[in-house]
């Protein structure tokens, strides 16, 4: 397994927010979390590199429990995080952004340079000295995954790709994240927008109110409306 | 012509020194989103080793290798600052962030008293540059042109270093967003260790750099650390460009003002960075803020208006407190009036910063000139104390209609290095103007009336106005205009959005909180009979802000208390000990770290702990969960 | 006729860069309009200027006649303009009802007053205000700690509170869930469609723009490309270029693929 996750537990000050989250994400598996606002899923994306620091429970990354590990770390492991809402420097460059998130090459896991990132997303290569502040939504959307790319991981965690964005620029996503995929990436994604999971992902967990509901394939949770309707009312 | 020139030239070497310790200020702001109160400490403290190391080894080697040695010296005492105490709070309220560096500060004081004596020092001239070449048949130091050279040299090398170098990108990425610096992979500690040395670096360098100009002083820091403010309120908190332009501008202002205004030079500086900040609030070169960050004593729990059992304690406290007279001596009495007086100057502090969300780091201003305005009716008017207790206070009122119409227009830190700049410049025009403010000897000889006279009836009098005085400001809490101002304070966007004239309403808030600080300081001048500039000093405001987080930020009985446990504990310690300041700064240092809400959130806190949960409603954890999750 | 709110060819640029440009519409009373188009088409900058946050480089707005442009945003609200905003904007240290009573404090001009108790302000008042969007249970609770669906009833309850003609919403559903956004929305539609408010909102989520809005227009790089009924937009060949894409992540009933 790539990444196995179990016993998650993680709070905010008083509030208790996951409740022994667990799954797992097999090598150059797509694997979707879906759930609702406020269900649990960036918490849980948090949880793992890092960013929350009141957190229990055991995170393996390729064997290794790095539960213990500042994020720096956890992410020069290999385990890249692409945040809700971007996140660019908008004061810096497109080029800048990538420095940013450059780590060395890493044996076995393919190895991204700018250039490579513009071949996966044309629009950046036509913008290379601009602000990440002058950039449109979808842009930016390009520019957040190009970065942690820089990074040469061997597992992503992209928290809502289709957040805000025009549903036509949705659909370049979802291109680009089967591309990376056939890079050999290991890719999780949480979602709210059950259409643009189907397009992508292999499997599925349902999180709800801090607890994993559900597990399955795609196809079983397609042939279950009522635990889809139950946790994700589209 | 050539005085001008010379002038001029004067200004621009002074300018080198000011640019030095700003960029650092800044450049550490920029990154760490902390106003390093200690900037001016770490300047004095370069001075300082600089003058041992350069004073043991001679020669050109020995100066310029001293002056170096001892910058590095100073940035590992700032790295370990930055390691042992900034990294416990960086996620502090900007207010706790200041008074703990401002605690470092004082204790540096002191420590520099220890190691170095309380003589001011005279430095070596610096090797090669001892002449001065002729300009238009006048004499300029060559040392002063190697300082000018030096200024758009370190511009030069620290534009390049931030773009031109990974780390300078790093810092640059990390001043936007730090945690997402982390996520990709850097050690952010590491880097906010290595800016933090950088900054102090430059600052040292600043102070290092005027040995060979100026004897080495116990002034240095504050004086330094007020000008730097104002310099990076000019040019706007964050830029290095804008540190330079506005030290240039400052310095010059400084040595051609001297010849407009040679007792109160500082009143130039002051006009044109007052017409800056109504053009650009943000700056030369700064850009508004983000979203502010919350401010200090944000409470989730509602203030609510007191019950009918806590309204018959405090009225039991007065009366106990207005016993205290028939059987204390003389001595108490006396103390106990003057923690009476700054219970009023900390409850006019704490409405300004926990219900107007406005941290003032200079509202002993308006305490000193209620003060002096009580002298001026007594010495210049000939008005007996009744009038010139209620005259007296008028001047704070308005120093604090003039001065707070521009610091309203700003917040947050702005706020606060604006309040601090107006109330220095407030001390130096009473420390300059000697004609009328008796300049450091102050004004004596302000009796009150023989009525009041007594050390029995003027306590008396004074917890008279000081109850009322505390129970009005109260009551603004709950009064329609409170609402406006906590509205102001929560949500200056929904606010606005709602009617509210957001400026207007502070700065009715800023003029009510000067006016009760005017109330105190008059009455502070008739117990004391005299009025000192140290009275509108900035160790006087930050004594102020102390009481208020000593007590608890959040509640008025917080000011109050802590006004009383904190002046008590003054004036026993001054009785004690010579090292008051080292003691007082980490007493501040250690109430910031480790006990945030003071002795009233303390209580409070245990109090709701002990309290069965409430009945009504959802959860508040279900609702915390929910809040969470969309604040990502 | 005479539009409730008449906007004439608005134009912003930022340094150069034209946000918003040529923009011209109309909204009548009780009716409910959404702005949609990508991230960073306009339409936040279109929103501030109408409540007077930003103030425009040309053309005009017009509120039941009246030229409102140059009214900072206090002096439109006085107008008749409510304004809900993408991430909520409230009070945290005050009770849910005292939210409500600032707002009819400012709104009876009372705020300059000193004496008095503000928590008996106008009680009832507030107390019909939340019972109208179904807070009234939750009054006494501290703001600060409601849950993020709460919080967006209470700003459309401070909204409310200057009896507005022309409602501002900024993704009014954002973050909320499937069942609250469409309750949300229908509360806000019977609210509009009664006392005769006009609506306009943006909104990323197309099925509740399709459901809920009267008309629909479309801004791309600060110009609006489309404008009609749900329907008409639902079909524009444009707009699916540009904004709706293949129909894959909406329910599309044409194409008959949503889930």
């Amino acid at each position: 397994m790539k990444l196995e996750v179990s016993g998650l537990n993680s709070h905010y000050g008083p509030a208790h927010i996951l409740f022994d989250v667990g799954f797992e994400v097999g090598a150059g598996e797509v694997v979707a979390l879906l759930g609702r606002n406020g269900a649990g899923k960036s918490t849980t994306f948090r949880s793992i590199v890092g960013l929350v620091s009141q957190r229990t429970g055991q995170i393996r990354f390729e064997g290794e429990d790095v539960s213990r590990l500042p994020t720096y770390d956890i992410v020069r492991r290999g385990l890249g995080y692409v945040p809700e809402d971007r996140r660019v420097f908008t004061e810096l460059t497109v080029e800048e952004n990538f420095v940013v998130g450059r780590q060395p090459a890493r044996p076995g896991v393919a190895t991204w340079t700018p250039e490579r990132i513009y071949e996966l997303f044309p629009n950046l290569g036509e913008m290379r000295k601009r602000p990440g502040g002058q950039m449109s939504g979808g842009e930016q959307q390009m520019l957040t995954i190009g970065r942690t790319l820089m990074g040469n991981p061997s597992l992503v965690l992209l928290d809502e790709p289709s957040e805000g964005l025009a549903p036509k620029i949705v659909e370049q996503m979802a291109d680009a994240i089967l591309t990376m995929k056939r890079e050999g990436l290991s890719i999780v994604i949480s979602e709210q927008n059950l259409h643009f999971a189907k397009l992508i992902s292999d499997r599925a967990y349902i999180i709800e109110k801090g607890r994993m509901r559900f597990s399955g394939t795609m196809a079983e949770l397609e042939a279950n409306p009522e635990i889809r309707d139950a946790y994700l009312a589209v | 012509m050539e005085f001008l020139l010379v002038q001029a030239l004067s200004g621009l070497s002074s300018a080198a020194s000011l640019f030095l310790v700003a960029s650092g200020l800044s450049i550490i702001f920029g990154v760490m989103r902390i106003v390093n109160f200690a900037h001016g400490a770490f300047y004095m403290l370069g001075a300082y080793v600089a003058f041992t190391l350069t004073d043991r080894f001679s020669g050109p080697l020995g100066f310029w290798g001293g002056i170096l040695v001892a910058c590095l010296i100073v940035s590992v005492v700032g790295a370990l600052m930055e390691m042992l105490l900034l990294r416990r709070i960086y996620h502090a309220p900007e207010l706790f962030q200041l008074l703990a560096t401002f605690g470092v500060t004082l204790m540096v004081q002191d420590i520099v008293l220890l190691i170095w004596g309380p003589e001011d020092l005279m430095g070596p001239r610096a090797p090669g540059f001892t002449g001065a070449i002729e300009l238009l048949g006048r004499r300029v130091p060559t040392y002063d042109l190697l300082l000018i050279g030096l200024g758009p040299l370190v511009l030069g090398l620290l534009w390049l270093l931030f773009h031109g170098t990974r780390w300078g990108v790093l810092v640059r990425a990390a001043t936007q967003d730090r945690d997402m610096v982390a996520a990709l992979g850097v050690n952010q500690k590491w880097l906010f260790t290595s800016v933090f040395a950088l900054g102090v670096f430059l600052a040292a360098l600043g102070g290092a750099l005027q040995i060979p100009r100026t004897t080495v002083s116990h002034a240095m820091d504050l004086s330094i650390i007020v000008e730097v403010f104002v310099v990076v309120v000019i040019g706007g908190l964050g830029s290095v460009p804008g540190a330079f332009v506005a030290a240039v501008l400052v310095s010059e202002l400084n040595a051609f003002g001297i010849l407009v205004l040679p007792k109160i030079s500082m009143v130039v500086v002051f006009l044109v960075m007052a017409v800056v900040l109504v053009v650009r609030p943000w700056g030369l070169f700064g850009k508004p803020e983000g979203t502010p960050r919350a401010a200090a004593g944000l409470s989730i729990r509602p203030w609510k208006p007191m019950s009918g059992v806590e309204r018959m304690l405090v009225a039991l406290a007065v009366v106990a407190a207005a016993a205290l007279p028939l059987f204390a001596g003389n001595y108490v009495l006396s103390v106990s009036t003057e923690i009476l007086v700054f219970v009023l100057f900390a409850a006019s502090l704490h409405f300004l910063m926990t219900v107007g969300g406005l941290a003032s780091f200079g509202h002993a201003a308006y305490f000193g000139l209620g003060a002096y305005g009580a002298a001026f009716m007594v010495k210049y008017l000939g008005a007996p104390m009744e009038l010139a207790l209620l005259a007296g206070p008028l001047l704070g009122l308005a120093g604090a209609v003039l001065f707070g119409w521009f610091c309203v227009r700003l917040s947050g830190v702005y706020f606060a290095m604006l309040t601090l700049a107006f109330a220095q410049i407030a001390w130096s025009v009473a420390f300059q103007w000697v004609e009328v403010t008796g300049g450091d000897n102050g004004m004596l000889s302000i009796w009150p009336s023989s009525w009041a006279s007594s050390p029995q009836a003027f306590f008396w009098l004074t917890l008279g106005i000081v109850a009322v005085g505390v129970g009005v400001l109260r009551m603004l809490v709950f009064s329609p205009f409170g609402f406006g101002l906590r509205a102001a304070r929560d949500s200056s966007l929904r606010s606005e959005a709602i009617g509210i004239n957001r400026k207007s309403t502070q700065w009715v808030a800023f003029i009510v909180a000067g006016t009760f600080a005017g109330v105190a300081g008059s009455l502070l001048a008739f117990l004391k009979g005299s009025v000192f500039p140290e009275n509108l000093a900035i160790p006087t405001s930050v004594d102020g802000l102390v009481m208020v987080l000593l007590g608890g930020i959040e509640t008025v009985s917080g000011a109050v208390i802590g006004a009383i446990v904190y002046k008590a504990l003054a004036i026993w310690l001054m009785s004690k000990t010579e090292l008051s300041k080292l003691i007082l700064g980490a007493t501040i240092v250690l109430l910031v770290v480790a006990f945030p809400k003071g002795i009233v959130g303390f209580l409070e806190d245990l109090r709701h702990r002990l309290k069965p949960p409430r009945q009504n409603g959802a959860k508040p954890e279900a609702a915390l969960v929910a809040k969470a999750e969309a604040a990502e | 006729m005479n539009a409730l709110l008449q906007v004439e060819k608005l134009a912003k640029s930022y340094g150069g860069v034209h946000a918003v440009r040529g923009v011209s519409f109309a909204l009548e009373a009780g009716k409910i309009l959404a702005l949609i188009g990508p991230n960073g088409a306009g339409k936040s900058t279109c929103f501030n200027m109408l409540n007077g946050q930003i103030r425009p480089n040309a053309g005009s707005i017009r509120l039941e006649g009246q030229e409102i442009i140059g009214l900072p945003p206090r002096a439109v609200w006085r107008r008749g303009v409510g304004r809900t905003f993408q991430i909520t904007a409230t009070f945290p240290s005050m009770t849910v009802r005292e939210n409500v009573q600032v707002t009819l404090l400012s709104f009876h001009h009372r705020l300059w007053a000193m004496v008095g108790y503000a928590g008996a302000a106008y009680r009832d008042e507030a107390n019909r205000l939340l019972a109208l969007v179904g807070m009234e249970q939750q009054a006494e609770r501290p703001c600060g700690e409601l849950a993020y669906g709460d919080l967006k009833r209470l700003e459309l309850a401070i909204a409310l509170a200057n009896n507005p003609r022309l409602l501002l919403m900024d993704e009014p559903t954002a973050g909320m869930a499937p069942k609250e956004r469409v309750d949300l929305m229908r509360l806000t539609a019977d609210i509009a469609r009664e006392k005769g408010i006009g609506v306009l909102f943006t909104e990323h989520d197309m099925d509740v723009v399709f459901e809920h809005a009267d008309a629909v227009m479309v801004l791309n790089r600060g110009e609006l490309i489309a404008r009609g009924t749900p329907e008409e937009v639902r079909r524009d060949p444009q707009v699916r270029a540009i904004y709706l894409g293949e129909g894959l992540l909406y329910h599309d009933k044409d194409q008959g693929s949503a889930a």
